[in-house]
């Protein structure tokens, strides 16, 4: 049951078959996450690198920490620090370390695509770490560890994904994962935040936050960016979340054992209240653990190389 | 199920074979104190449960067991992934007497594994090494204090241990089509 891919782009592309091995593999890697030291010698001698053209501070530390856990080397480059500012080329700048021998690359780029070209260059394993407004595909993987985890399945479930539809590649991961294990997506928000054609996705689509949420089993709360209030999206931060903000008495539409998640960082009191935020229903600190454990088995399973890919 | 070779140990044998073993692991203790029974995924599991069931009932005490996957310890990452599964070790190994189980030894290499596997989870008193079938062809130093049927095979032969848990039969069959 091995994977059918070199590299992890989108889940829009994955087969399910590839995201049940990885939701497996990463269950068992919680054990070694539970141990007193943090450490196997699976990966050692394989050399990662992280590639944000993107700032990021969880993501970036998430996979960092997943691959020393697996005993990898890793080397991580930003724009600021190395020859990116100098002008180089993406092109040049993978090919540069390729050659220092590089086994796989943790891209992220503010340019949707950017992971793919990356990985038509090189023959190590390419993972989008988040790409402008396409996929962030490993974050939706802990999201589906997450409910998988809470709710014994993904099968017939409903989960409602709500806030800035448009601008999240979190969303889009979700969604294609999601409705591939067989759980029903609903994207809920005011209609500024809703992407163009979303017609054409298999979601459904709700602008009323109480019928949206309405008999739902998960809720990804999407963070609010304030910045997009400026560009007109929508009146006041005050005005959504007062229509759209998740609180205890907003909550009650949906199934009492609901879900909260958020992929974080969260505007406490803007997109959902403190009081949520700190309640039973949230797995908000799961999800940060679970993201650890989602990349240690995407290290493990996209470092076997060609050994690990199906014949095509 | 079905099977094309030669049955080497039927079901009262390895019942009795595995009961011998969990008479000399108390002996060789000098009773079940401090001892814990660890079985290799897979077949290991059962053999150990099997073992720690015996144990209890001879000697009226409870000795943990625990189920160990070795995918993260392997020496062959490079050129072959083994599907990684749980490990659930419910006691603290140190200071434990463990004896570690798995079905069939061969050449070793899986044992090297299950011993550094154990090592990161804390330091036992000892670690001894029970095994249904040795069939040889050792490639490290590695032998067994607890052998349920030393089996001379050629290395191309395959052994597989069918375990009712498992594969709904207890049984031990040599086949020459082994790869």
């Amino acid at each position: 049951m091995p994977l059918h891919r070199k590299d992890l782009l989108g889940l829009q592309e994955v087969e399910p078959d590839e995201i049940r091995l990885i939701l497996d593999t990463a269950l068992s890697m919680k054990e070694v996450l539970a141990r007193p030291i943090r450490k196997v010698p699976t990966l050692r001698g394989k050399s990662i690198v992280t590639l944000f053209y993107e700032p990021s501070t969880r993501t970036r530390t998430s996979f960092e920490l997943a691959a020393k856990i697996m005993s990898a080397d890793i080397s991580s480059i930003s724009p600021g620090g190395s020859s990116i500012v100098k002008g180089e080329s993406v092109k040049d700048t993978v090919a540069t370390l390729q050659a220092m021998g590089a086994d796989m690359f943790v891209v992220r780029h503010q340019a949707s695509g950017a992971p793919h070209f990356i990985a038509s260059q090189v023959p190590a394993a390419v993972i989008n770490a988040g790409d402008g407004m396409h996929e962030h595909p490993s974050q939706g993987l802990l999201d589906m560890l997450t409910i998988l985890e809470r709710k014994g399945r993904l099968d017939g479930l409903k989960v409602a994904i709500v806030g800035d539809i448009t601008h999240s590649r979190v969303a889009r991961s979700d969604m294609w994962g999601l409705t591939k294990m067989g759980a029903t997506v609903r994207f809920v928000g005011p209609s500024t935040l809703l992407p163009a054609e979303v017609e054409k996705l298999p979601v459904e689509v709700y602008t009323d936050l109480e019928e949206g949420i309405a008999d739902c089993d998960v809720i990804n709360v999407l963070r609010i960016q304030l910045e997009r209030q400026e560009r007109g999206l929508f009146p006041s931060i005050r005005e959504y979340s007062s229509l759209f903000g998740i609180s205890r008495e907003r909550l009650r539409a949906a199934k009492p054992d609901v879900v909260v998640m958020h992929p974080g960082p969260m505007n406490r009191g803007i997109e959902i209240t403190a009081e949520v935020a700190d309640s039973e229903n949230a797995v908000v600190t799961t999800q940060v653990t679970n993201g650890v454990a989602v990349r240690m088995a995407l290290c493990y399973l996209f470092l076997g190389g060609a050994a690990n890919v199906a014949a095509a | 199920m079905v099977t094309d070779g030669a049955i080497v140990m039927d079901a009262d044998e390895i019942r009795r074979a595995i009961t011998r073993i969990a008479h000399e692991i108390i002996e060789r203790n000098k009773g079940p104190e401090n001892l814990a029974i660890i079985g290799i995924q897979k077949r290991g599991v059962p053999i150990a449960q099997r073992l720690g069931q015996l144990i209890e009932q001879i000697e009226g005490v409870s000795v943990p067991v625990g189920s160990l996957n070795i995918a993260l310890y392997r020496d062959d990452f490079a050129t072959r992934q083994a599907p990684v599964g749980k490990t659930e070790i419910p006691f603290n190994v140190k200071d434990k007497r463990v004896v570690l189980v798995d079905e069939v030894l061969f050449t070793g290499r899986t044992i090297r594994s299950a011993l550094d596997a154990i090592m990161d989870m804390g330091r036992p008193a000892y670690i001894q090494l029970a095994v249904l079938i040795d069939r040889g062809h050792r490639e490290l130093p590695v032998r067994a204090d607890y052998v349920g049927r030393n089996l001379p095979t050629a290395r191309k032969e395959s052994v597989e241990v069918h375990l009712r848990e498992i594969d709904g039969e207890d049984a031990v069959v040599i086949s020459k089509s082994g790869d």
